[in-house]
C-alpha cells in the first residue's frame, strides 16, 4: 500500500466560481438574519405558538450532520477500518464546517443575536441548552484538536487517544441535541427518551450521506482518483444507518401510540396532519428511506456512483423532511391544558398552529449550509486535508481487484503502517 | 433551586439617580444586610386591594411569602375580559389584531366538556409555578423564579432563544415578535425578548395587587384572589383549606401558584 500524500486543492476559475456561488447564499443569508433583527420575527412565519421554525429545522440539521461526518474518522481510529483512515482529516473539518454553520444560523436565529456573549458567559446549569453550548464549543475544540494530531507528524502518537474522545464526545453531543426535545416534558410529540438514540442514527446517516456528496464532488472536480470499492462499502453502511433511522422513528411513534394520551398528537403526524403527514410517509419514510436503502442494495443501482449520489441527496432531503416533521409538527398540535376538554380562545387553544416558512427563514437556512461548504471549501484549499489519492488499492492493503469489497476488513481491528 | 436577585422591574431608587455604578453598591450593601436580618414575619397577606406592605427598594424579596392567585371560575363571566384589559393597560401590551404574534400575558380560555356541552371561562397567565420549567430550560438564567414564587424574564440578560416557551405547558410565554412602543415606566419591554405575566411585580413590590385581580368586577369580592399562600391566614389560603380547588396540569409536577376553584 503507497504512502498517503495529502495535498491541497487547487486554486483556478472553477475554485473561484464555485466559492462565489457560496458566498452569494451567504450574504443572501446575512442579509435575511439582517431583516428579521430589524423588523423583529414579525417578518417570519414564526409565532409564539411555532417559536422555532425554518431556522431550526436548517441549523438542527447542520449539528447533527457535523457529529455523523466526524463518524468517517472513527471508523477509521477508534473501530480500526483501515481504508477509511485516510478521510480523517477531511472528516474532522466537515465536522467542524457543518458546526459551525449551524451554529451560526442558531444564533441569528436569536430574538436578540447581539446578545450571544450572555449565552456564552452567563450559563444556567440546570438547562440542558446551556450544556449543549458547552458540548458545542467543546466538539470544536476536541476536533480541532483531533485534526492536529493527525496532521503533526510528531503528534501522531496521540491520534488514536484523541480519537477515542472525539468519538465519545460527539455522542455525548447527540444525546445532549435530542434531550433538547425529549426533555420537553410539557409537550407530547416530544417527551421520549427514544429522541436521543433517535437523533444518533440520524446524525451517522445525514453525516455519512453528506460526507460522501462532497467527496465525490470534491474527487470529481480536482480529477483525483477516488476507489469504487471504497465508495460501495460506504454505500452500504449509508443503507444501514437510514434503516438504523426507520427503526428509531417507528419505535418513537409507537411508544407514543402506547400511551393513550399521546394518541391525539400521534394521529396528527401519522393520518391527519396535512403537510407534516405528507412529509413524514413521503419524505422522510419513502424518499428519505426506503429508496436510499433500494438505491444502495439493488444490484442495477448498489455500484453506480450516480445511485449512490442519489442516495446520499435522498436522505439529505428526507432528513431535513423528518427534522420539520419533528420541530415544526411537534409544535403545530395545541398542548393539552385540559385534558379530555374542548378549549377555545384567542390564541387559538385547542386548534392546530399554521406555519408558512417566510423567504428570510429559508435564506438564513440555506445561508448556513452556504457557510458550512464555505468553510470547508477554504480549508481543502489552505491545509492538506485531502489525500491524492483515495484509489482503493492506495487505500487497503487487503485490496483484491475485482473483489466488491463486501469482505470484512481488518477483522483484527489493526492498525494501517 | 431559589434564586434570590433584585427585582429588575424596579430599579433602585439610588440607580434611577445616581447611575448604575452607586445602584450597584446599593444593592449589594442591601442584600448583604437582608443577609443577616430577620425579616418581619407581617410581611403577610392582603386580598382583595386590602393594603399590604411595601417591599423597600434593593431588598431581596423574601422566601417566606409565596404569592398566588385563586380564581373562582365559577364567578367568572364568559365574555368579560375586564381582567385582560386591566393588565394590558397596566404593562403596556396591546392587541394588534395579530393573536399569536401579539404579546398576551392574559387571556381567557373556554372550557368546555365534550359530552355535556357545559363550558366555562377561565383566565389564563403564567402559572408562577414553584418547579417552573422555563426556569429549568433557561440556558442563560434569565428565566428566574424570586424568592417570593413570582416567576420573572430578566430582560437584560434573556437572549430570545425560545426554549422557555417551548417548556411551558401553559403557552403563557410570549415572544415579542415587533419593535415596542409606548412602554410604561414600570414594565420595561423590548423587541426579541420573551415575556410573561409578573403578578404586577411592581405593584406588589410596592403594596398593591395585580391589576387583573383589581380589576375583575364579579359580585362577592370578584372572581380573583392574591394573597401569601405560605401564610395561614391570609384570606386566600383560607378559601384554599375551605373549598376544594385545583391547578392547570397539576400532573406535570409544577405546582402552580396559581388556583382554580370550581374548574
Ligand atoms: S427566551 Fe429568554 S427567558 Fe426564555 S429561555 Fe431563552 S433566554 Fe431564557
Amino acid at each position: 500500500m503507497a504512502r498517503i500524500v495529502y495535498r491541497e486543492i487547487g486554486g483556478g476559475a472553477g475554485f473561484a466560481s464555485l466559492l462565489g456561488v457560496l458566498a452569494a447564499f451567504i450574504a443572501a443569508g446575512l442579509a435575511s438574519a439582517w431583516y428579521m433583527d430589524h423588523y423583529g420575527h414579525i417578518v417570519t412565519g414564526m409565532t409564539n405558538r411555532i417559536v422555532w421554525g425554518m431556522p431550526h429545522v436548517f441549523a438542527v440539521f447542520l449539528i447533527v450532520t457535523a457529529s455523523g461526518v466526524l463518524n468517517i474518522a472513527s471508523l477509521g481510529s477508534v473501530f480500526g477500518r483501515t481504508p477509511y483512515k485516510p478521510m480523517a482529516r477531511l472528516s474532522g473539518l466537515l465536522a467542524i464546517a457543518f458546526l459551525v454553520g449551524g451554529l451560526t444560523v442558531l444564533v441569528l436565529d436569536l430574538g436578540r443575536p447581539d446578545r450571544l456573549i450572555v449565552a456564552m458567559t452567563e450559563y444556567n446549569f440546570k438547562s440542558i441548552f446551556a450544556w449543549n453550548i458547552i458540548l458545542y464549543i467543546g466538539f470544536l475544540a476536541v476536533v480541532a484538536a483531533y485534526l492536529f494530531v493527525q496532521m503533526e507528524q510528531t503528534m501522531s502518537r496521540f491520534a488514536p487517544a484523541v480519537g477515542w474522545f472525539a468519538f465519545i464526545w460527539r455522542l455525548v453531543l447527540t444525546t445532549g441535541t435530542g434531550s433538547i426535545f425529549g426533555w420537553l416534558v410539557a409537550r407530547e410529540a416530544y417527551d421520549a427518551a427514544v429522541m436521543a438514540p433517535l437523533f444518533i442514527a440520524m446524525s451517522l446517516s445525514f453525516g455519512l450521506a453528506a460526507f460522501l456528496l462532497i467527496l465525490m464532488a470534491v474527487y470529481a472536480l480536482t480529477g483525483r482518483p477516488l476507489g469504487d470499492q471504497l465508495l460501495n462499502r460506504l454505500g452500504r453502511l449509508l443503507g444501514i444507518f437510514a434503516a438504523a433511522v426507520l427503526y428509531f422513528t417507528a419505535l418513537q411513534h409507537l411508544t407514543n401510540l402506547y400511551a393513550a394520551e399521546h394518541g391525539d398528537v400521534e394521529r396528527f403526524i401519522l393520518l391527519e396532519g396535512g403537510i407534516y403527514t405528507a412529509l413524514f410517509w413521503v419524505g422522510q419514510v419513502v424518499l428519505g428511506g426506503l429508496v436510499p436503502i433500494a438505491l444502495v442494495y439493488s444490484p442495477a443501482t448498489a455500484r453506480t456512483r450516480a445511485g449512490l449520489a442519489a442516495a446520499s441527496a435522498l436522505v439529505i432531503a428526507g432528513g431535513l423532511a423528518q427534522l420539520y416533521v419533528i420541530i415544526v409538527g411537534g409544535q403545530a398540535t395545541p398542548l393539552v391544558l385540559f385534558p379530555g376538554m374542548e378549549v377555545q380562545s384567542s390564541f387559538q387553544d385547542g386548534g392546530i398552529a399554521s406555519y408558512i416558512p417566510s423567504l428570510p427563514e429559508i435564506g438564513l437556512g440555506v445561508g448556513g449550509v452556504a457557510f458550512a461548504l464555505a468553510i470547508a471549501v477554504v480549508g481543502m484549499k489552505v491545509l492538506r486535508f485531502l489525500p491524492d489519492s483515495l484509489a482503493d488499492d492506495a487505500v487497503d492493503p487487503r485490496y483484491r481487484p475485482g473483489s466488491d469489497g463486501g469482505e470484512h476488513l481488518n477483522p483484527a481491528g489493526g492498525v494501517s503502517p | 433551586m431559589t434564586l434570590t436577585r433584585p427585582n429588575p422591574y424596579i430599579r433602585p431608587r439610588s440607580e434611577a439617580q445616581g447611575g448604575p455604578e452607586t445602584g450597584r453598591r446599593d444593592v449589594l450593601r442591601a442584600l448583604a444586610a437582608g443577609a443577616g436580618l430577620a425579616l418581619a414575619p407581617g410581611v403577610t397577606l392582603y386580598a382583595f386591594g386590602g393594603p399590604a406592605e411595601a417591599r423597600p427598594p434593593g431588598e431581596p424579596a423574601s422566601a417566606q411569602v409565596r404569592w398566588g392567585l385563586l380564581i373562582d371560575v365559577n364567578k367568572c363571566a364568559d365574555g368579560c375580559t375586564k381582567c385582560v384589559t386591566a393588565c394590558a393597560t397596566e404593562n403596556g401590551w396591546s392587541d394588534n389584531g395579530r393573536p399569536l404574534t401579539d404579546a398576551q400575558w392574559i387571556r381567557k380560555v373556554k372550557v368546555t366538556d365534550p359530552r355535556t356541552k357545559a363550558s366555562k371561562s377561565v383566565p389564563m397567565m403564567c402559572q408562577h409555578c414553584a418547579e417552573p420549567p422555563c426556569v429549568d430550560v433557561c440556558p442563560t438564567g434569565a428565566s428566574f423564579k424570586r424568592a417570593d414564587g413570582i416567576v420573572l424574564v430578566d430582560k437584560h440578560t434573556c437572549i430570545g432563544c425560545r426554549y422557555c416557551m417551548m417548556a411551558c405547558p401553559y403557552n403563557a410565554r410570549s415572544f415579542i415578535h415587533e419593535p415596542v412602543e409606548d412602554q410604561k415606566e414600570n414594565v420595561p419591554r423590548g423587541k426579541g425578548v420573551v415575556e410573561s405575566c409578573t403578578l404586577c411585580v411592581h405593584r406588589v413590590d410596592a403594596g398593591r395587587i395585580p391589576a387583573c385581580v383589581e380589576a375583575c368586577p364579579a359580585e362577592d369580592g370578584g372572581a380573583m384572589a392574591f394573597g401569601d399562600l405560605n401564610d395561614p391566614q391570609s384570606e386566600i389560603s383560607k378559601r384554599i383549606t375551605k373549598y376544594a380547588s385545583t391547578r392547570i396540569r397539576a400532573d406535570l409536577g409544577t405546582d402552580p401558584g396559581v388556583r382554580y376553584q370550581n374548574l
